[in-house]
């Protein structure tokens, strides 16, 4: 194990008391993780190439069966499909919902404005499960929507179309993710000087011009950040999808969550493992990037020049 | 920026009430369901009852999942503590090779999904001799526990002046004196926090649980389990106690710790 890049802290010029505090620092954070973290990951890899036996335990015989299976069985590629429509719309939808809300705490209140932004905060810390399951009962045939809308002699009998579907999914999702939105986007509202968004009234620009060419402009890294959260997070979720979208409308966590149990096929369950993987990392590189080159508008020139 | 409450306000207004009732209300009908004297959730409620409280207290198998949480979330917090608060002083004040290397690892369990995280634990673990087993989930917790901690006691000393400790030890404290007397006041409000932001995110973690565990459940696969098994409103009083255990926690953060966490 000390092939380690991380844990080989060879240091040179450094006085040797340093040198051994160092060691004493970095070597246990860096040995767990390379043992728990790294290595895992670097097995997972390996996995994908491996074949399995007729019981589905892994065999040491390299192989690309895993590989080409996920490439041409369509159902992989159709549910990754499915996926990103989710988590393209829970995104959507999630920003849709911050903006307005970080908006207004950050513009438009003041006296409360603590209090407001605790309660945005206070969902980040609160259990997934529970979050996820309050929609179970308030969905579900026997919930409590079924039930307020026949008290309310709006329908007559209970409607099944609520829980177990598309919108049950994104609806519970965005309830859950919307908090990790708002947090970025508020941030970034909060940023921007007061003195430009005076600026460009004083300069005649109405409300509407004045948020979509100055303000919302300059939230994008947090809209991004916020994004990228929802979106990501979505991509991992294997839980909403069973709990609330039945068992028709699976996502492609719960692809790896059946291959690693039911399913049994864990060289497969690896390659989609991997490919999730590899659109995360990609999407995160890519949207701070974005962030960063939206970031540097900040300075005043760029787009707010165009404003003006 | 004295504005009137005009009609665009007020849309936005609108807008701003109508998301922070979507972001509470289920939340709000889940504690105020866990009241309900019925089995069935059904609207209105008849009346006000304590049944499935006391229901709680007699499921042994719902109170040793808290058990087994609650020791899951104190020995990763501690693990995270031991590993992250050494690992962010050398990454925060000193030069070494792999140094890169080392602070993008710690920030894969934070940005990778968890159940990728999972299944690699799960295949890999019993290769180094940890089946699926409490064991492995508390190695599980502790590996994304160190990550929390490292990055949020890097922060603070980030922005804490290096020459603080350079003054220390150039007046003759040995690097231990200077760590207990000048380091640690510095940021022990950021190792607060980050132990309570720890022991939450533990007491709630599920998609690397999910794949690690045997046998003892913990309290949010526990609950999962109970739901998976149908709607009862015993599921709403645990709820119940979840909500107000983490706003517990919150709470003592924002009391020990100060405004700075980010």
């Amino acid at each position: 194990m000390d092939t380690a890049p991380a844990a080989k802290a060879t240091v040179h010029a450094q006085n040797p008391p340093k040198r051994r505090a160092l060691l004493f620092l970095v070597l246990p954070p860096a040995l767990w993780l390379l043992c728990f973290l790294v290595l895992p990951y670097l097995g997972l890899f390996i996995q994908s190439f491996l074949g399995s036996d007729d019981l589905g335990n892994v065999v040491l015989e390299p192989t690309l069966d895993p590989w080409k299976a996920f490439f041409t069985k369509t159902l992989y590629r159709s549910t990754l499909l499915y996926t990103f429509k989710i988590a393209l719309t829970v995104t959507s939808l999630s920003v849709l919902f911050s903006v307005p809300l970080a908006y207004f705490i950050a513009f438009k209140v003041r006296r409360w404005k603590e209090l407001l932004y605790s309660l945005i905060i206070v969902p980040l810390w609160v259990s997934y499960i529970v979050r996820a399951y309050a929609w179970k009962i308030i969905l579900g045939r026997e919930g409590i929507l079924n039930s307020f809308l026949q008290w309310a002699k709006i329908t007559d009998a209970p409607v099944e179309a609520f829980l177990y579907s598309e919108w049950a999914i994104v609806i519970g999702l965005v309830h859950i993710y919307t908090p990790f939105v708002l947090m970025p986007v508020y941030t970034a509202f909060e940023q921007i000087p007061r003195s430009l968004v005076e600026a460009s009234k004083d300069l005649g620009a109405g409300r509407l011009t004045t948020f979509f060419r100055v303000v919302f402009p300059l939230s994008l890294p947090g809209v991004i950040a916020g994004g990228t959260f929802a979106f990501v997070l979505t991509l991992g979720d294997f839980l909403a999808p069973v709990l609330l979208g039945g068992t028709d409308n699976l996502m492609i966590s719960n692809v790896v969550q059946n291959l690693f149990g039911t399913s049994n096929d864990r060289p497969l369950g690896s390659v989609v493992g991997i490919v999730l993987l590899v659109v995360v990392v990609a999407l995160l590189e890519t949207t701070s990037r974005a962030e960063k080159s939206f970031a540097s508008l900040e300075s005043g020139r760029g787009r707010l020049g165009g404003a003006r | 920026m004295k504005s009137r409450f005009d009609l665009p306000t007020l849309f936005v207004g609108a807008a701003a009430a109508f998301v922070l009732a979507f972001i509470y209300l289920p939340m709000v009908v889940v504690v105020v369901y866990s009241f309900n004297p019925d089995a069935v959730n059904v609207f209105p409620m008849r009346g006000f009852s304590l049944r499935w409280y006391r229901m709680l207290l007699d499921d042994e198998q719902l109170v040793s999942a808290l058990r087994v949480s609650l020791l899951i979330a104190l020995g990763g917090t501690s693990i995270g503590l031991l590993l992250g608060v050494p690992g962010a002083i050398a990454l925060a004040r000193h030069e070494f090779p792999g140094k890169r290397i080392l602070e993008r690892i710690v920030l894969l369990p934070l940005t990778l999904p968890g159940i990728v995280t999972g299944v690699a634990m799960l295949s890999f673990f019993p290769l180094i001799g940890v089946p699926v087993s409490l064991l492995a989930v508390l190695i599980g917790h502790g590996t994304f526990l160190i990550a929390i901690t490292l990055t949020q006691v890097y922060a603070r000393l980030r922005r804490l002046d290096p020459s603080l400790e350079e003054a220390s030890a150039d007046l003759g404290a040995p690097p231990l004196t200077t760590f207990f007397r000048v380091i640690l006041p510095n940021i022990k409000t950021a190792i607060i926090g980050s132990a309570l932001l720890s022991f939450t995110l533990s007491l709630d973690e599920i998609p690397v649980t999910f794949f690690l565990i045997a046998g003892d459940n913990t309290l949010p696969i526990q609950i999962w389990a109970m739901m998976r098994r149908g709607i009862s409103p015993e599921v709403n009083a645990i709820s119940t106690l979840v909500f107000a255990g983490s706003i517990g926690l919150i709470l003592l953060g924002t009391a020990l710790g100060g405004r700075d966490k980010e």
